[in-house]
């Protein structure tokens, strides 16, 4: 009798300390009160996300969590950058370990789904390409029937490699790698013939090279790979500002709104799209929980999309990506902000 | 002698429970059991209930789905449509290979260093020395990672075997080539190929091997047969017949028989496309991984075996030498037997640490069950803890069958008491 009684106060101690440990809740107001946005991105791809010499991380991905920062705590340095590997960036994003992840994430079905994540949008459609040493005298991924590839393992490309040799019933050797600084060394080593993950991230790598030259990426695109930002299942409210702060951020390009004239737009554009966008009119911040000049602060911190574009990968840095699909839906291409109204 | 005045009856009172010797311990034991669990049931609580918040649940149905991605080193058929359960079982038949040789290696290597550590030569004892220091004290990833270094960047890579004046050349009889993706070894062929037997599961074992096997054990037994019949003649006349060429013959001739009924011949690795075909391809992921624990796992094995042998009293030696054993039979008759009572318990954690260490492999991208279940696997379909539990579970028994087999040998060896 007496042990019952024990047993039960236990049991609801146990009970109220379990729902302690919850890593559920409002994302904007746990930011807000921490006064830091907590983001998740990659161990280290130049031109994505990457630390310089003195800690300060920088890159296409690393804007995102800037912009982000700045919309939602009006401080673009406010950030804290967790650096996560293919294995363990979904872990850290549904235990709440980080408020959101900018770090090359593909959407896909089950990750939307099953693994309860919400990509809020697509800040870059890549494919997945091979990069091959020149000397190999490769012109297409058709030829690497038998070649030995390097493959990071934990990643859609793992799965699209498989399904693209199969297809075209060609056999080869896959080397699994953990992270790309180790598949790096590897390819350069020889000890794998092709190389093999997103285009941009193909790209990136070689700018790495000592010798870049002297590596082709195939013309083969094999997989559609949208990456985008994603953040935790089951709060809209902050999946609706990361999702519009990445519509600001495109809709500011597509809108002739820079870093440099963004205050002299603000304050007397004859444009009504740019205004409620700025919120010189219209509170549109008010209905996601923040201020009426959030976008304006977002596109601030790095300026618009394609602002952000040329100064991490575009054609002028070493990583050297065109804008392809990435260009404004105006410009022919993907980029298509929703219509802020 | 007092008779003893019966105890007087002490009615009971709840502070007895602590300050009475005779009901203490019990009441601790309670406490502490029921604090356990509660603890336990917390845990499990906990995640369940987060699980339910972050609307996920706790099944195992994904390892019936199909797995998508392909595995390196496959020793059961294995193919990108199968599910994950097979992909897992690939992933633990690996960890057994590594495990294995990994033990056998380290046991063979630590004997010799340990032995060689006692030796009455001062340059081989610390040479050996210094192996074992530096090899127990630098983590094993560190080795690993050297290692997979080493053979990444010192072997050549399959293209420099080309051409008219290749930079590599193969060794041995250009039978094996070191590259710095596998080591390319020759394979058997059989021009009268018997089949294989299927096991259920698209697992089959050629016939050959099963006829190997048998010839091998069969072989072995007869000559048990016939070494006892020699020890039997040797009481009996004192004189022991020759045997070593029957016993010769009977271990060899059923298999160069077998050879020649099968036509085995071997097949060379050859260059062809990107990479070496036609012999087998050992990856530089398993060797490099081998190799690490047996040279890291070897340098504790030789501290157990020279404790072992330090533990057997000098006076055994001398008694053996008075005797007039010879050094070699002493150590073998006299020393060792007893040296192993000492030596096979921390043995056995040797052989669990290694197996457990083995999951160093993503290190290499050695695809163990840590690469596969615990790692792409759950990656893709994002069942962490599922995968993680069953992982455990994985090892637990691994760990336990392992300690289970070696108790048994320990039973053996060690001092009987009669």
């Amino acid at each position: 009798m007496k042990t019952t009684a024990l047993m039960g106060t236990v049991a609801a101690i146990a009970l109220t300390g379990g729902a302690a440990f919850a890593a559920e809740g409002d994302t904007l107001a746990q930011v807000k009160q921490r006064g830091e946005l907590i983001c998740g991105v990659h161990t280290g791809l130049a031109g994505f996300a990457a630390p310089d010499a003195n800690g300060n991380w920088s890159g296409f991905d690393v804007a995102f969590c800037k912009a982000l920062a700045a919309a939602v705590l009006g401080d673009a340095t406010k950030v804290r950058y967790v650096p996560t590997t293919g294995q363990t960036r979904f872990t850290a994003l549904s235990s709440g370990e980080v408020d959101v992840l900018a770090r090359n994430s593909t959407w896909t079905f089950s990750r939307d789904t099953d693994l309860k994540l919400d990509f809020v949008g697509v800040n870059y459609y890549d494919g997945q390409g091979f990069m091959v040493r020149r000397d190999l005298g490769v012109t297409s991924a058709k030829e690497l029937d038998g070649a030995t590839i390097c493959i990071q393992t934990g990643t859609t490309t793992e799965l699209n490699l498989a399904d693209y040799f199969r297809a075209n019933n060609m056999n080869y050797q896959p080397v699994n790698i953990d992270t790309s600084a180790e598949g790096e060394q590897q390819y350069i080593a020889g000890a794998c013939d092709a190389y093999t993950t997103d285009a941009s991230g193909l790209a990136s790598l070689r700018a790495a090279f000592a010798d870049p030259e002297n590596h082709v990426i195939l013309p083969e695109i094999i997989s559609k790979e949208p990456l985008g930002p994603a953040v935790r299942h089951g709060d809209s409210n902050w999946a609706d500002i990361a999702r519009w702060t990445l519509y600001a951020l495109i809709a500011a390009e597509e809108y002739g709104v820079t870093s440099a004239n963004i205050d002299e737009l603000a304050a007397n554009s004859g444009n009504p799209d740019v205004q409620r966008l700025l919120g010189s009119t219209d509170n549109l911040g008010a209905m996601i929980g923040l201020d009426a000049e959030w976008a304006k602060r977002a596109i601030k911190a790095s300026g618009n999309y394609g602002e952000i574009f040329a100064s991490t990968i575009g054609e002028q840095t070493p990583i050297g990506l065109a804008r392809g699909l990435n260009a404004q839906w105006t410009q022919g291409g993907l980029q298509y902000a929703m219509p802020f109204r | 002698m007092t008779e003893l005045s019966a105890p007087e009856k002490v009615p009971f009172r709840l502070s007895m429970l602590v300050y009475d010797r005779r009901y203490r311990s019990m009441t601790f034991q309670v406490v502490v059991f029921i604090l356990f669990m509660a603890i336990g049931w917390w845990l499990v609580d906990n995640t369940l209930r987060n699980l339910a918040i972050m609307g996920k649940d706790f099944n195992f149905s994904f390892l019936w789905q199909r797995a998508g991605y392909d595995i390196p080193q496959t020793p059961i058929p294995y193919t990108a449509d199968d599910t994950h359960f097979r992909a897992a079982m690939v992933g633990l038949l690996n960890t057994l290979i590594v495990s294995i040789l990994g033990c056998i290696a380290a046991t063979v290597l630590g004997v010799i260093i340990g032995v060689a550590r006692l030796s009455k030569n001062w340059l081989i004892a610390r040479l050996m020395t210094i192996y074992v220091e530096i090899f127990r004290n630098i983590p094993l990833l560190l080795w690993i990672l050297i290692i997979l270094a080493v053979f990444t960047e010192l072997l050549p890579p399959p293209n420099a075997f080309r051409g008219e004046n290749p930079t590599a050349s193969m060794i041995l009889f250009d039978s094996v080539a070191l590259t710095n993706r596998y080591t390319a070894v020759p394979t058997l062929t059989m021009s009268n190929d018997p089949g294989s037997l299927p096991l259920g599961a698209r697992i089959t074992i050629d016939w050959a091997v099963i006829a190997f096997a048998v010839a091998l054990i069969g072989g072995w037994l007869v000559r048990r047969a016939i070494n006892g019949w020699a020890q039997r003649a040797q009481d009996r006349s004192g004189r022991r017949p020759t045997t070593w060429w029957i016993n010769l013959a009977v271990m060899v001739l059923p298999s160069l028989a077998l050879i020649r009924y099968f036509g085995i011949d071997l097949i060379e690795p050859e260059l062809r496309g990107f990479n070496f075909t036609g012999g087998m391809n050992l990856q530089n992921a398993l060797v490099v991984l081998w190799l690490a624990l047996t040279l890291y796992t070897a340098a504790f094995i030789a501290e157990i075996v020279r404790a072992g042998i330090m533990a057997v009293s000098k006076g055994q030696t001398e008694a053996a030498y008075a005797l007039g054993l010879q050094p070699n039979r002493t150590m073998r008759l006299v020393v060792l037997p007893q040296a192993l009572r000492v030596i096979v318990p921390p043995l056995i954690s040797q052989y669990l640490n290694l197996t457990k260490n083995s999951s160093l492999a993503i290190a290499v991208g050695y695809m163990d069950l840590r690469g596969t279940l615990g790692g792409t696997t759950l990656n893709q379909t994002g069942r962490e803890l599922e995968s993680i539990v069953l992982m455990m579970l994985i090892y637990l028994a691994l760990s336990l069958i392992i300690s289970g087999v070696m108790n048994i040998y320990n039973a053996r060896v060690r001092l009987k008491e009669r």
